[in-house]
């Protein structure tokens, strides 16, 4: 009697296993199926209009793009002003936050345990998870309203800056921590001063992983628009003075998703958007990939 | 007084009272040595005597660490080291440590003359070339890469790269190379090549030495240390001290009852 | 000496502009604030009123708050099961298997797509397709946002997650193995339980971006200045409302944004805090 009961147990116990392992398998096909279904609309309805010249030339004003759609063209025009915009902030931000985040991990590296490197990191981690919107808002009150005296490119990139600093602090006090401590006492052995050692052993060693943390805190903020909406505002024009509003990808799209007449701009856009973060994304992995 | 502390008379490096301390742990206690010039020194002892401690207190490595301390002095040719500038005193002594640890992104080339790149001496490239060419034959490495000089030391093996690591503390013409157990990474051939180089390099050098491989001491070294504990037990002569051990400790470690 | 000294003046320096940066934002969020506090007390908080009418400004956070609150909780427990599931599958069942660093992969890259880009795709694909199975009448609102908002914060958890189940020791496992468990027995008694306060902390830290979240959200939510009601109803969040009515907002318009802008600041920072907090006591 008692062994039937236990039998029967152990098939249920064995189905059980069998249901759970198919529900992970189910789930997880379902949990990366957006980025399937998202990067396949984008390509399918954005590939037309995606050409070179589409990279180099102005955004239509919406009559053109108006005359357009009504004659079933494709919309003249690209959007090289926000390209040369996104490019601009993205450039001006690395510019600020890769030397700080940098040094900022270094000093990390250096002072392991003591209270004040402590505080810095905390701080550092505390100012990754800020919402985007909020450093909008900062780079609106800081630079918006007391230096630039209007919207600006370079509000922008502070608000971007701010992004990234974190990641690239972060990773390099990580990436540092992972060299051998006897290279560092090597150097000095030779009588080399401190400063020489950091920047002349240690940071051309840890190059690589350097490099993964910068490449994933770009891929990171170039998509970014919520900040941009209340610091570069955007333009219809080409932009190249840091003191003025600026155009960039994300502001175009958002611009033609508000517009009914160019609308149909925003896949070719965002697709553009999505092949740049994919680029800087995959290459800093396989960066990460080829260290190991 | 240690009676069994052999004196010498005119050392280039002369230890006294130096006591090392880890927080309020005593790792080195109050050692007087003199060690001799062109001569090999060794220091040997069991884990944890502290030798090692002794070796990186003399270019004051331990003042990368925060809470090691330092009593007494040092006296190289005279001058104490604690009162000189560190990278000074690190000219004048060349470190080489228990892994072979050439820079990882520098060519075998830069790797010799690491010490003066990275210190900003500016030199012309005949110079340079002088350098790293006398520096690598001074090793027995400058036949075996002479090619290959612009490439990576990575392709290297164990052995050749803790020759080439030789070859960067050589480049400064320091008048005392520091060994932290060279050998102890390497296979048995690799390491008998870098013993040959330690007797020839005496002639121009002084080595000092920690190892903790009995035969290795008795094979190379002109004197020894045997520390236990932290203290300098005994110091003389290494064949005296092998033949004919003063001290009981000294007997025991040698004879091998405690390691 | 000197250059080593100089070297350790340098790097302190620099690394203090972190913490300015972090003290500057408060001062200037708590600076800018103060107008809309002054005026309205803290019944700015508990106030639903968004009247921008010139003369008779009154303006209230609450229906924000209610909005990023209950859009980012069912973000939260939308996401659970597919993100617990994928932890599971990356972290036990494949790990180290070539499946595994494809799917990883594939979720890291879900964590890259621009916020922008997941609310066209909820504006233009999900929210059609919620309307065509009748799930939904005219697709705007707390549901449509939320599921967006799941798929856009799985990832955060699903590494965390990963990473602390895999790390479960071996003999553990084993242990229960020998006493004749199943693969669901092991994990569900023996490895989750292990890695419970990481997957805690986990969610907690995607929580935290969901609170955040502003575009994908300002797409799909209906910018109706209410209290949701339901779960179909439309409503606003804070970072939604800040965007959309920066335009030309100034005076107490500007200082009421602000206002919304630090309270998002201190209830993430307070939530990521806490999810930080219990990693570190993992360690």
């Amino acid at each position: 009697m008692q062994s039937i009961s236990t039998k029967d147990n152990i098939s249920v116990r064995i189905k059980k296993d069998r249901i759970f392992l198919g529900l992970v398998v189910l789930l997880s096909v379902v949990t990366v199926s957006p980025i399937v279904l998202i990067i396949f609309k984008l390509i399918a309805k954005g590939y037309k209009q995606l050409s070179f010249g589409f990279l180099v030339e102005k955004m239509p004003d919406t009559m053109q793009a108006m005359t357009a759609v009504t004659n079933n063209e494709l919309i003249p025009g690209g959007i090289a002003n926000a390209i040369l915009g996104t490019l601009l902030m993205v450039v001006l931000a690395s510019v600020i936050a890769i030397p700080v985040g940098i040094i900022s991990g270094v000093y990390l590296y250096e002072n392991q345990g003591k209270w004040m490197a402590n505080l810095t990191r905390s701080v550092s981690d505390i100012l990754q998870g800020v919402p985007s919107i909020v450093l909008g808002l900062i780079s609106y009150i800081w630079v918006v309203k007391h230096v630039t005296h209007g919207f600006s490119a370079l509000a922008g990139s502070v608000s971007l800056a701010i992004m990234m600093l974190p990641m690239i602090v972060r990773s390099t006090e990580e990436t540092l921590k992972m060299i051998p401590q006897t290279l560092k006492e090597a150097g000095l052995a030779l009588g080399i001063p401190y400063w020489r050692v950091l920047f002349g052993i240690l940071i051309p060693t840890g190059f690589s992983g350097l490099m993964t943390g910068i490449l994933l805190a770009v891929s990171r903020v170039i998509g970014e628009t919520a900040p941009l909406m209340l610091t570069a505002l955007g333009s219809s024009v080409i932009n190249a003075n840091i003191a003025k509003p600026t155009s960039a990808i994300p502001l175009v799209i958002w611009e033609f998703y508000n517009d009914p007449n160019m609308v149909d701009l925003i896949w070719s856009s965002s697709l553009l958007l999505m092949i740049m973060v994919l680029a800087f994304n995959l290459t800093a992995k396989q960066i990460a990939a080829s260290r190991k | 007084m240690n009676t069994n502390i052999l004196e010498i008379k005119d050392p280039i490096l002369s230890i006294q009272d130096l006591s090392v301390a880890y927080d309020k742990n005593v790792a080195v206690k109050s050692v007087s040595v003199g060690i001799k010039k062109n001569n090999v020194t060794a220091i040997m002892g069991p884990s944890g005597c502290g030798k090692s401690t002794l070796l990186r207190a003399l270019n004051r490595m331990h003042e990368l660490y925060e809470n090691i301390t330092t009593t007494g002095s040092v006296l190289l040719n005279d001058e104490d080291i604690f009162k000189m500038s560190p990278i000074k005193l690190r000219r004048k002594t060349g470190m080489v440590f228990q892994r072979p640890n050439p820079f990882p992104t520098m060519s075998i080339y830069d790797n010799v003359i690491a010490g003066y790149k990275l210190n900003g001496i500016s030199q012309k490239k005949q110079e340079r070339d002088e350098i790293v060419e006398r520096s690598l034959r001074d090793v027995a490495l400058w036949d075996e890469v002479k090619d290959s000089l612009t490439k990576k030391g990575t392709f290297l093996s164990g052995g050749q790269q803790q020759r080439l690591c030789i070859a960067r503390a050589l480049a400064f013409n320091p008048e005392i190379i520091l060994l932290d157990e060279p050998t102890s990474a390497l296979d048995p051939v690799a390491t008998s090549k870098i013993e040959d180089l330690l007797i020839k390099l005496k002639e121009s050098y002084t080595i000092i030495m920690v190892t903790h491989n009995m035969s290795q001491a008795a094979r190379i070294s002109d004197y020894s240390l045997f520390m236990y504990l932290g203290e300098l037990v005994e110091y003389g002569k290494t064949k005296n001290m092998f033949t004919n051990p003063q001290d009981r400790r000294t007997e025991e470690y040698l004879t091998g009852k405690f390691g | 000496m000197n250059s080593d000294k100089i070297t350790k003046i340098v790097l302190f320096s620099v690394s203090f502009i972190i913490l300015f940066i972090a003290g500057g934002m408060v001062f200037s969020l708590v600076g800018g604030a103060i107008p809309s506090f002054k005026t309205f007390g803290l019944g700015f908080i508990t106030s639903s009123q968004w009247d921008p009418t010139e003369g008779k400004e009154s303006y209230g956070a609450l229906p924000f708050i209610a909005g990023t609150l209950i859009t980012s909780f069912a973000a939260l427990i939308i996401s659970f099961p597919l993100s617990f599931a994928t932890s599971l599958f990356l972290g036990e069942y494949y790990r180290n298997t070539r499946v595994a660093k494809v799917l990883g992969t594939m979720v890291d890259l879900l964590a890259g797509i621009p916020s922008i880009v997941y609310g066209l795709w909820g504006f233009y694909v999900l929210r059609p397709f919620l309307i065509d199975i009748g799930f939904e009448n005219q697709g705007f609102g707390v549901f449509t946002s939320s599921l967006v908002l799941a798929i856009m914060i799985i990832p955060y958890a699903t590494s965390l997650s990963n990473e602390i189940i895999s790390m479960v020791p071996n003999d553990l496992k084993e242990a229960a193995y020998s006493l004749g468990s199943t693969r669901y027995e092991v994990i569900m008694h023996v490895t989750v339980p292990a890695a419970r306060s990481g997957i805690f902390a986990g969610y907690i830290l995607s929580f935290g971006r969901a609170l955040g979240e502003t575009m994908a959200v300002t797409m799909l939510i209906g910018n109706a200045n209410i209290i949701p009601d339901s779960l179909f109803s439309t409503g606003n969040t804070m970072a939604s409302v800040i965007a959309n009515q920066f335009g030309e907002a100034d005076g107490l318009k500007l200082s009421a944004l602000i206002s919304i802008g630090l309270l998002l600041f201190v209830i993430t920072g307070i939530v990521n805090g806490i999810g930080k907090l219990i990693i570190k006591k993992m360690n």
